[in-house]
């Protein structure tokens, strides 16, 4: 039998030591991913709605209608520091964080309680649980449905009317969203630019009385749209205002709703799994295709997700030319030498360098410098207003193609590295140029790597927001930088982008408890979006190794 | 053939162009920060006689704030308002002076108030303000300028007994309005004006305080009132300066009296913008910053707080600017200097004239300035003088700010009020950055080599084709992923359970250890089931178990040990202050962040450690660990090395973990139970909002050019001892 003394001995212990790190790394990367998993994906589950009895400091007894949101152990001495009286015996107590809602009556929507204190605990299936276009969501029973302030459905078949009565809202009020959005925004835009042609005649000396008098014949019949749409858009905000419903809520308060301001309603408690789970997938889709509400704390994502891949995309077009040459240059053209030593140093360090310097520089550089020339030079009817000179999502493109740079060329030239020098030598012997066996055999087969290459840069660039937040990044974009106003695509317009509203939502907006789980669940998309990415990188390596281990042999 | 000279050089130009790129940002960062260090330069742009050079001589010069129109107040009472490139009388005013007296002294207010009162003969005095109406008739910027009195226009008077003024001080406010005078009869009596609007109109009338400043035993030659009318200094003829508190204007008291000049003499007395600093010029040429600090029993204390280089001769006048702590100073040869006191700083120094100045004014933008000679000449001359406030000692040395008590470092670059020092210290965020990355270190530094050195040497091939990608995964996730779970998730995990997480630190080597000891005890049957290699696996169920008993202990932990809140107990007990996103948040997430780059690279390292070597240890009788340690280590060390410098310099130059982990506040702490702000947090959170080409914009890019030249000197010789080691190994 071995002793203690000659196991530490022989080492073994300090090689499970060391065993261990690993499983440390490995745990917290799975618990990490884990957590934003489980964490992001609870969020659209729909939770049964809770109604307690609740007993108050003071002894009286209140009901408390909401969604239990947290749970966690409290030791009692930290909650009698707190002023709270607890009965004798228990060293910890379970504390809920209780989602109430109804942040227009309470002014917050959460409170805390202590289970000790809870009476009492139903979950009745008529409770009701609507989300609302401001003011967060609302929890109560429903009383009856109005029109034009007279009751038209109450008790049994109410919910069903307002359900019926509430899908005629919600499709008016798509429509006025897509003329307000869509053809009034058409409308701003097409004054918008003649404003700028006018002002551009008069600073080229050429506004001509004719031209002036055409300019002002084309805003009269952009104003005499904008005005037939604002009848429209009135009449329909009236025929929406019409339905409204009245609920009681949790202090027994009776509130009146008008359905122009809500986005659903769901009774949780009445539902089967398979109406959550429903539920569940529509919740989903309405996070990644609708737009964000309520600065940004509820809602979908959608403007974030499209600014994030319009950004990676113009990225990927910029960089994956300026890479492939450099490590063209630096294989197969430049002598190698000192220099190219140097170079290749330059670049790995490059990689190294941190984000945030590239912000710095994109800003200092692409923006105010570059940016600033352009407008002088192409844009001088909108100044002082900058065109180009102002953070938007081209110069953000172009920052992080240059951060990107050192992963494309890397990765190129890792590619042209192993293509043997027999394919080379063959192509050469068989008279071909230099060029054509670059274009024709050595850049196809080169190509995996290339595009591992592209795939790891844009995943990088998918992630990076520290230089965004310099370079182009906002909270909340007025207008999409592609659209169907001409020239479609804005390249000077700001954008969206998921890991900035992480970031955004998460540590900049009023009320970061209630947006907590939708950060979770933006995170996930991000980090599904990137581990994909990155996985299908390290499948075209593997499977690019494979093929050359297969041609060498 | 064409198409491929075409392609040859197509390529070369492209390739080129992408390295100069690289170049690019490291020098269009240098050329950016460059204008900090580069002093003040003058440009004359006119000179001129005198404009109404009959209304008398000069006593008191200003400009407006477009540099446009300049004003000269004249010993006869007069005001001549004239343009400042070529001299053209505007507008002279005279002002209303009572028969038979004569304009005897003059003081002028804080430069931004634009007010001057004028001492008479007959112990009056008139307090006038100089306005500038600025009008667009046909879109052409037209200025006119005009007079106003603040106090009416009659003359008010200072001393009730009427005698003439030798000196006089001033300073207006919203509200009250404070004159002190010398007299011919050497008695200095204070005047307090107390503003008051009437209910029912719009009069206003105003009531008067006077006393006398108990000033004895030399003769005054400077009077200075601070902005808030609460501080009275006075210099005189023994070198002495003498401060009261004049907060009662009915009862001025002495303070201190305190020597300033030692055999000199004080031969100029300024208070710089803000109404803090006083500035003093002794006839040696000497120039002196004293600004009152708290003393030992709260009292305040005035104290000489830095010296200026000096000027070759006596010092005769000082121009303090209007919003910055910088200020013009001339001698009696005709030298002129410009400083800024915060920055210690001599931005320029030239020769005029050959003779003393005979007036000066800067303009309220500092870019321009006015001087008269002694030939009775007007010179206007533009000042190029954008960052004064920046030098080699303000950015990496302890500065003696205003109102603090000692000299500090600070990082302060902004704030509400518009006479407001700035505090560009890059010390806290520099030692930010280094402790952040220092605790980073801690957590990922044993967690990747360790790891490394098993995945390396002793994991199964199959296990180390699936922990590689993993871990290099974890090096794609997105450090703002990383940073929210860190400041929203983590931070308050920890803060609620901190007695579990120092637990789980102390008992998860001895846990694991225990976990290999059963399992090497275990039946053979169950023990040899698993083959060598697998370790890393088998401690998973292990490490959780231990982790979560110490979490779960943490509340009757903290109930034995920390008498149930630990954050208490650490603030009682030890004095420590508990930041919910502190150090160990941030070193946990940002190791997290740094563990897959110096794993990845060790692990390449000690992979690549020629086999025969290994096996020649063992053939000699090593055991495995012996031969990790003797052989593959230090053989590996230089690969090791590099990666550590690699993390390192991600470590220190990541923004959104620290960003979004700490409170970015930016204090010199070395606790872990403190936040920190870094170079990069501090970049992300002000760039935003710093004004183009401002001393702040350049100093943050100074800031980013810091980050940048370290992260690459590091990488650079991370990158050379790379190198160097796989040419080694090519040879062994």
């Amino acid at each position: 039998m071995m002793t203690i003394r000659d196991w530490f001995k022989s080492g073994s212990p300090w090689i499970w030591l060391t065993a261990s790190a690993v499983s440390a790394s490995l745990i917290m990367v799975f618990g990490i991913l884990g957590l934003v998993a489980v964490r992001g994906m609870v969020f659209f589950w729909p939770s049964d709605i809770q109604e307690i009895a609740y007993q108050e400091q003071d002894g009286s007894q209140v009901r408390l209608i909401g969604e239990i949101w947290e749970t966690e152990r409290v030791s009692a001495v930290i909650l009698r520091e707190g002023g709270n009286e607890l009965p004798d015996g228990n060293d910890f107590v379970e504390r809920h964080l209780l989602k109430t809602g109804n942040r227009d009556l309470y002014g917050s929507d959460f409170r805390l309680i202590l289970e000790p204190y809870v009476r009492e605990r139903n979950t009745p299936e008529s409770l009701m649980a609507v989300e609302r276009r401001e003011w967060g969501n609302l929890y109560g029973y429903l009383l009856a449905v109005k029109e034009n302030g007279r009751v038209v459905a109450s008790g049994e078949n109410a919910f069903a009317e307002l359900e019926k009565r509430l899908e005629r809202v919600l499709d008016l009020h798509d429509q006025s969203k897509r003329i307000e959005k869509k053809e009034i925004g058409e409308i701003n835009y097409g004054l918008e630019r003649l404003r700028l042609r006018e002002r551009r005649l008069e600073l080229d000396g050429k506004l001509t009385p004719e031209r002036s008098k055409a300019l002002a014949r084309d805003r009269a019949t952009l104003g005499a749209d904008y005005a037939a749409l604002q009848t429209r858009l009135s009449d329909l905000y009236q025929q929406s205002g019409r339905d409204s419903f009245t609920a009681t809520v949790q202090d027994g308060r009776e509130v009146e709703v008008p359905l122009s301001k809500v986005v659903r309603v769901t009774l949780p408690n009445a539902m089967s799994v398979f109406g959550k789970s429903l539920r569940y997938m529509a919740a989903v889709w309405e996070f990644v295709s609708d737009e964000p509400r309520e600065a940004n704390t509820e809602g979908g994502v959608f403007p974030a997700i499209f600014g994030t891949v319009l950004m990676v995309m113009i990225m990927a077009v910029l960089v994956t030319p300026l890479g492939v040459v450099a490590a063209v240059y630096l294989r197969e053209y430049a002598r190698q030498g000192p220099v190219t030593r140097t170079i290749r140093i330059a670049v790995n360090n490059l990689a190294g360098v941190p984000s945030i310097v590239y912000g710095v520089f994109g800003l200092g550089f692409f923006v105010y410098f570059l940016g600033g020339s352009i407008d002088q030079l192409f844009y001088p009817e909108a100044l002082p207003a900058p065109t180009f000179g102002s953070p938007g999502i081209m110069w953000s493109s172009l920052t992080l193609a240059l951060l990107t740079l050192p992963v494309v060329i890397v990765a190129t030239e890792e590619g042209l590295s192993r293509i043997p020098r027999s394919v080379r030598e063959g192509s050469l012997a068989l008279g071909a140029t230099k060029f054509e066996t670059l274009w024709r055999t050595e850049l196809p087969m080169s190509s995996p790597a290339i595009m591992t290459g592209l795939i790891l840069a844009v995943a990088r660039a998918a992630g990076e927001v520290a230089p965004l937040m310099l370079v182009g990044v906002v909270k909340l974009a007025p207008s999409m930088p592609l659209d169907l106003n001409y020239p479609f695509l804005h390249l000077e317009r700001k954008f969206m982008h998921l890991g900035f509203h992480i970031y955004d939502v998460g540590f900049q907006s009023p009320n970061v408890e209630a947006a907590r789980p939708l950060v979770y669940a933006t995170a996930l998309l991000l980090v599904v979006v990137i581990v994909a990415l990155n996985l299908v990188a390290i499948a075209i390596r593997n499977n690019l190794r494979e093929r050359y281990r297969a041609l060498e042999n | 053939m064409a198409s491929d000279t075409l392609a040859r050089h197509g390529i070369a130009v492209g390739g080129l162009s992408v390295i100069i790129a690289i170049v690019l940002i490291f020098f269009y960062l240098l050329y950016v920060v460059v204008p900090l260090f580069r002093p003040a330069e003058l440009e004359p742009v006119a000179s001129y006689d005198l404009p109404a050079a009959q209304a008398g001589a000069t006593l008191h010069l200003a400009m407006e704030e477009q540099n446009e129109v300049g004003a000269r107040f004249t010993d006869a009472g007069h005001v001549i308002f004239f343009d400042t490139h070529d001299g053209q009388v505007i507008d002279e005013v005279r002002m209303a002076l009572p028969l038979d007296t004569r304009v005897t002294s003059i003081a002028s207010a804080a430069p931004h108030q634009a007010t001057v009162a004028l001492g008479l003969s007959n112990g009056h005095a008139i307090v006038v303000k100089h306005v500038y109406r600025v009008t667009f008739p046909g879109d052409r910027r037209l200025i006119t300028p005009g007079l106003e009195y603040p106090m009416g226009g009659a003359p008010v008077p200072v001393d009730p007994e009427g005698k003439s003024l030798s000196a006089l001080a001033l300073q207006v406010g919203e509200e009250a309005t404070t004159l002190v005078g010398l007299t011919a009869d050497r008695r200095m009596v204070l005047s307090a004006y107390q503003r008051e609007e009437s209910f029912l109109d719009d009069s206003v009338s105003f009531t008067r305080a006077t006393s006398q400043v108990p000033f004895e035993g030399a003769v005054a030659t400077h009077l200075a009132l601070d902005d808030d009318q609460r501080t009275l200094y006075v210099g005189a003829d023994d070198g002495h300066v003498s401060y009261f508190d004049v907060s009662e204007p009915g009862a001025p008291a002495l303070a201190q009296r305190f020597d300033v000049a030692g055999d000199s003499r004080i031969s100029a007395l300024r208070l710089l913008a803000g109404g803090i600093s006083l500035v003093i010029g002794t006839e040696d040429g000497g120039l002196s910053q004293w600004f009152p600090v708290r003393g030992e029993s709260g009292e305040q204390v005035v104290k000489r707080i830095r010296e200026f280089d000096s000027l070759p001769g006596e010092v005769r006048r000082i121009a303090p600017e209007q919003i910055r702590k910088a200020f013009l100073a001339a001698d009696a040869s005709g030298n002129l200097s410009i400083y800024h006191a915060t920055a210690h700083r001599t931005v320029l120094a030239t020769r005029l004239a050959d003779t003393a100045l005979a007036g000066l004014t800067v303009s309220p933008r500092a870019n321009a300035m006015l001087t008269e000679d002694a030939a009775g000449k007007l010179h206007f001359t533009r000042i190029h003088n954008e960052h004064p406030e920046v030098s080699w000692s303000s950015l990496w040395g302890k500065v003696w700010y205003e109102s603090y008590e000692e000299p500090e470092y600070i990082w302060q670059s902004s704030s509400a009020s518009n006479i407001f020092e700035p505090k560009f210290s890059l010390i806290p965020i520099s030692f930010g950055t280094l402790k952040a990355a220092f605790y980073a270190m801690v957590i990922a530094v044993p967690l990747a080599i360790l790891g490394a050195m098993f995945t390396a040497h002793f994991m199964s091939p199959h296990m180390r084709s699936v922990v590689k990608p993993s871990i290099e995964i974890m090096e794609a996730l997105p450090t703002v992923i990383l940073g929210f779970l860190a400041g929203l998730w983590l931070a308050p995990v920890l803060e609620s359970n901190l007695p579990g997480i120092f637990a789980m630190l102390l008992l998860l080597p001895p846990g694991v250890l225990l976990a290999a000891w059963v399992w090497q005890r275990l039946p053979p049957a169950i023990r040899l089931a698993v083959p060598e290699g697998w370790e890393g696996a088998l401690l998973i169920p292990a490490v959780l178990l231990i982790g979560y008993l110490s979490m779960a202990a943490s509340p009757t932990l903290e109930l034995w040990f920390f008498g149930g809140d630990m954050r208490v107990w650490l603030s009682t007990e030890l004095g420590v202050d508990f930041d919910q996103r502190n150090s160990i948040v941030v070193g946990l997430a940002m190791g997290f962040a740094v563990i897959p780059t110096i794993f990845s690279i060790t692990e390449d390292a000690i992979f690549a450690v020629p086999k025969h070597l290994v096996n020649g240890s063992l053939a000699l009788g090593a055991t495995p660990w012996q031969t990790m340690i003797r052989v593959v280590l230090l053989t590996a060390s230089p690969g090791i090395f590099s990666a550590v410098m690699i993390g390192l310099g991600r470590a220190v130059g990541e923004t959104m973990i620290v960003l979004m982990a700490t409170g970015n506040t930016p204090v010199m702490d070395f606790s872990i139970f403190q936040g920190m702000r870094t170079l990069s947090a501090n970049i992300a959170v002000e760039m935003p909002e710093s004004e183009v080409d401002s001393t702040h914009y350049r100093v943050l890019f100074l800031a980013g050019l810091v980050l940048f030249a370290f992260t690459f000197a590091v990488n650079t010789v991370a990158e050379l001892v790379r190198q160097r080691l796989r040419r080694r190994y090519s040879t062994l």
